[in-house]
């Protein structure tokens, strides 16, 4: 059993001449899901930060012309020649069994996808909100239209909007987890460094605000919200409504972090010195547990995404024109959607992935933050 | 039973008064936070329908709300009306006390949960057990994928998604409790099938992301528990390996999985209220979100509180039960 296997590995030099976060970056980069994770998360954000270049749509844009259109197929060979990259004209059809309105392919019509192409139908946009610009990554020429998710019940593109939707979606998250740290963190230590009276009630806050099921107190506060709030200050709300539910957990990690270095001598010396208790706490205490926080941030963020798009979906948070993918997901719980237009779920995969990869970067953060195990 | 235990019963006791106290507080904070009161949103919504609300009825409503008065005071209405008369209200948006329309709900509601519940364990237990006993298996691997993505995945996209397979294999989405038609039925062998088959999604999505949290606890305390000193000693002393896992160290891990009844309860419920509103099943939850859509507070309100109420009890059993097992708890509890 472990008694007996052999632990001790061959380590050059620079293993014990390394710091410990040099450590921590060498122990998770082994870690291949967390890796495969970060870099997927560092595309999505990259791409939602350039969201207006990325999509070919705006939000405000819609065609009427194009409701529920499904994905179009992209190709690169017409009658066995190479063409290059390009879509078919569209034309509206029934479908025999259901009478539907459907879209087919006009297969005489070849509409080349042109690579950043300046045009009107993508709509002007600002470069990070300052630089006025109309180049769109990809554009199908003349009146072609490439769907690569198909389109909405209002003729919205689905890429567009997803893409548009992970501004919101990827970045709400990140400020509620800035937001939950900093409340974790001041609400953590008092109770941890004061302990006595000051933690007594800090823990009773910390129970009352844990023994809500998470889900239907964000409910009942976004619904709390008037409906005329424009759609910034509803997205500041939320953001300030989840990160007030989310706090307790970090909070304990920091209490506890806190009653188990209080009593190290390093701790004691600082004291013995005349340190300000602010300094101690900030200088000496958070910075040796700092990796347990990184964690914890790590961590917060799917969860607060998985908020964000509860909520919207529930028609509790963001609406319509606002986009996010809750929003987005909201015509997905028609039976219609299920039943005959199933590309509208596609948002589903980003949700997905985006929460899946921040929890294991977490989970591989979690491992790297004891590098010495 | 002993005094020690005895203490330990009591303490807690207070601290859950306590908190419920606090809870209450803070979900009378959530009904009064729409801005205007309910009572001007609901002449204004009469008004609407072409209903005028005469004065009477508008004095006595403020009256026995004490709508005029400040925060504390019409808490204390709110709360008293509550404790001494079971009266949590009234309900604009279905236009009956809130008291009826919990008590016409809570029974699928707190059935529902329950089977949930149980089925929960009865999986999880099982699997975490087997997963570190036979650690970095296939069967290991495999359950720690699906635990990974079903913690992973919120509650209503696994709704969509099983609502999607299953119409993609049956033609039929599953959708409430009942098939058309079955709903008013004499009750039959038929449909009881119908409701077992109905219940399946559910089940599957509200219990999902609490399994697999049960899961990974038992196992990481599995694995814990199977690295000790006692294990080798039990062995050297000639124990079989079967005998050692299932009298000892399933019972020493079971102890935080026990403790974790309380914060089963809270995935539960935001389970069975999202799964109620995907999958449109007549439990709490839909009521709560119609409620909610249409600032109908009070019902909201109330239903929060006896959830919070629910968890802080589910929280106060399990506390009880970890003492019972694990005699070290009280012990520690009681030391401070």
């Amino acid at each position: 059993m472990a008694l007996f296997k052999k632990k001790n590995k061959e380590r050059d030099d620079s293993y014990y001449y390394a710091s410990q976060w040099q450590l921590m970056y060498q122990k998770f980069r082994k870690h291949k899901l967390a890796m495969a994770s970060a870099v997927l998360l560092i595309v999505f954000y990259t791409i939602a930060i350039f969201g207006n270049f990325v999509a070919p749509q705006g939000t405000e844009q819609f065609s009427g012309e194009y409701v529920n259109c499904g994905p179009t197929p992209i190709h690169f060979f017409h009658e066995g020649e190479w063409e290059g990259p390009f879509v078919y004209g569209l034309k509206r059809d029934r479908d025999p069994v259901t009478y539907m309105n459907i879209f087919v392919e006009d297969t005489e019509k070849i509409c080349h996808i042109d690579f950043f192409a300046e045009g009107d139908k993508g709509g002007e946009y600002k470069i990070l909100g300052l630089i006025p610009c109309n180049i769109h990554l990809f554009q199908a020429e003349g009146d072609g239209q490439v769907f690569l998710f198909g389109t909405d019940g209002m003729g919205r593109d689905l890429f567009s909007r997803v893409v548009l939707g992970a501004q919101i979606s990827l970045f709400i998250p990140v400020v509620g987890m800035i937001l939950t740290v900093a409340l974790g963190l001041l609400m953590g230590s008092l109770a941890g460094y004061f302990g006595g009276w000051v933690d007594n009630v800090i823990q009773r806050l910390i129970e009352v605000v844990r023994s809500f099921p998470n889900v239907p107190l964000w409910m009942a506060l976004s619904a709390a919200l008037p409906a005329t709030l424009k759609p910034a200050q509803v997205f500041m709300l939320m953001t300030i409504i989840l990160s007030l539910i989310s706090w307790p957990n970090l909070a304990r990690t920091v209490r506890s972090q806190f009653f188990s270095i209080k009593k190290e001598d390093f701790i004691m010396a600082a004291r013995i010195s005349g340190a300000p208790a602010s300094a101690i706490v900030l200088r000496h205490m958070i910075p040796s547990f700092l990796s347990y926080i990184i964690v914890n941030m790590t961590l917060t963020i799917p969860s607060l995404i998985v908020g964000e798009t509860t909520l919207s979906f529930l028609g509790l948070g963001l609406r319509s024109p606002a986009t996010s993918w809750g929003v987005l997901l909201q015509e997905t719980n028609k039976l219609e959607t299920i039943m005959f237009y199933g590309w509208k779920l596609i948002p589903m995969i980003f949700v997905f992935l985006a929460v899946l990869a921040f929890n294991f970067l977490g989970d591989g953060l979690r491992d790297a933050a004891d590098p010495y195990k | 039973m002993n005094k020690n235990f005895l203490m330990f019963a009591l303490r807690k006791l207070a601290t859950m008064i306590l908190t419920v106290f606090l809870i209450s507080f803070v979900v009378f904070f959530i009904i009064t936070l729409p801005p205007g009161d309910f009572l001007t949103n609901y002449i204004g919504r009469m008004a609407e329908a072409g209903e005028a609300v005469s004065p009477e009825l508008i004095a006595e409503l403020k009256a026995h709300y004490g709508l005029d008065q400040p925060f504390v005071v019409q808490y204390w209405k709110w709360i008293s009306n509550i404790v001494f008369h079971g009266d949590f209200g009234y309900s604009f948006l279905l236009s009956m006390p809130v008291t009826s329309v919990i008590k016409a709900y809570i029974v699928p509601t707190m059935v529902l949960s329950l089977v949930t519940m149980i089925f929960t364990y009865a999986i999880s237990i099982p699997i975490g057990i087997y997963s570190a006993v036979h650690q970095y298996s296939v069967g290991d691997y495999l359950f720690t994928t699906i635990g990974f993505i079903g913690m992973a995945v919120p509650n209503f996209l696994m709704g969509i998604i099983l609502m999607f397979i299953s119409f993609k294999l049956t033609g039929n989405t599953m959708l409430g409790l009942y098939s058309p038609g079955m709903e008013n039925a004499a009750w039959s062998m038929a449909k009881f099938i119908d409701l077992m088959k109905h219940s399946v999604i559910p089940i599957l999505v509200i219990g999902l992301m609490n399994t697999c949290s049960l899961m990974r606890t038992m196992r990481g305390q599995m694995l814990d528990e199977l690295g000790k000193n006692y294990v080798m000693a039990a062995r050297a002393k000639g124990l079989k390996a079967k005998a050692i896992r299932y009298k000892y160290c399933v019972r020493a891990a079971m102890n935080p999985v026990a403790s974790s009844i309380g914060w089963s309860l809270v995935n539960i419920f935001t389970g069975t209220t999202i799964v109620a509103i995907v999958l449109n099943l007549p439990s709490m939850g839909r009521v709560m979100h119609e409620a909610l859509l249409d600032q109908d507070m009070y019902l909201a309100g109330s239903w929060l509180f006896l959830m919070a109420i629910m968890t802080v009890l589910g929280t106060f059993i399990s506390d009880l039960l970890l003492a019972w097992l694990d005699p070290r708890a009280r012990s520690e509890y009681l030391k401070g």
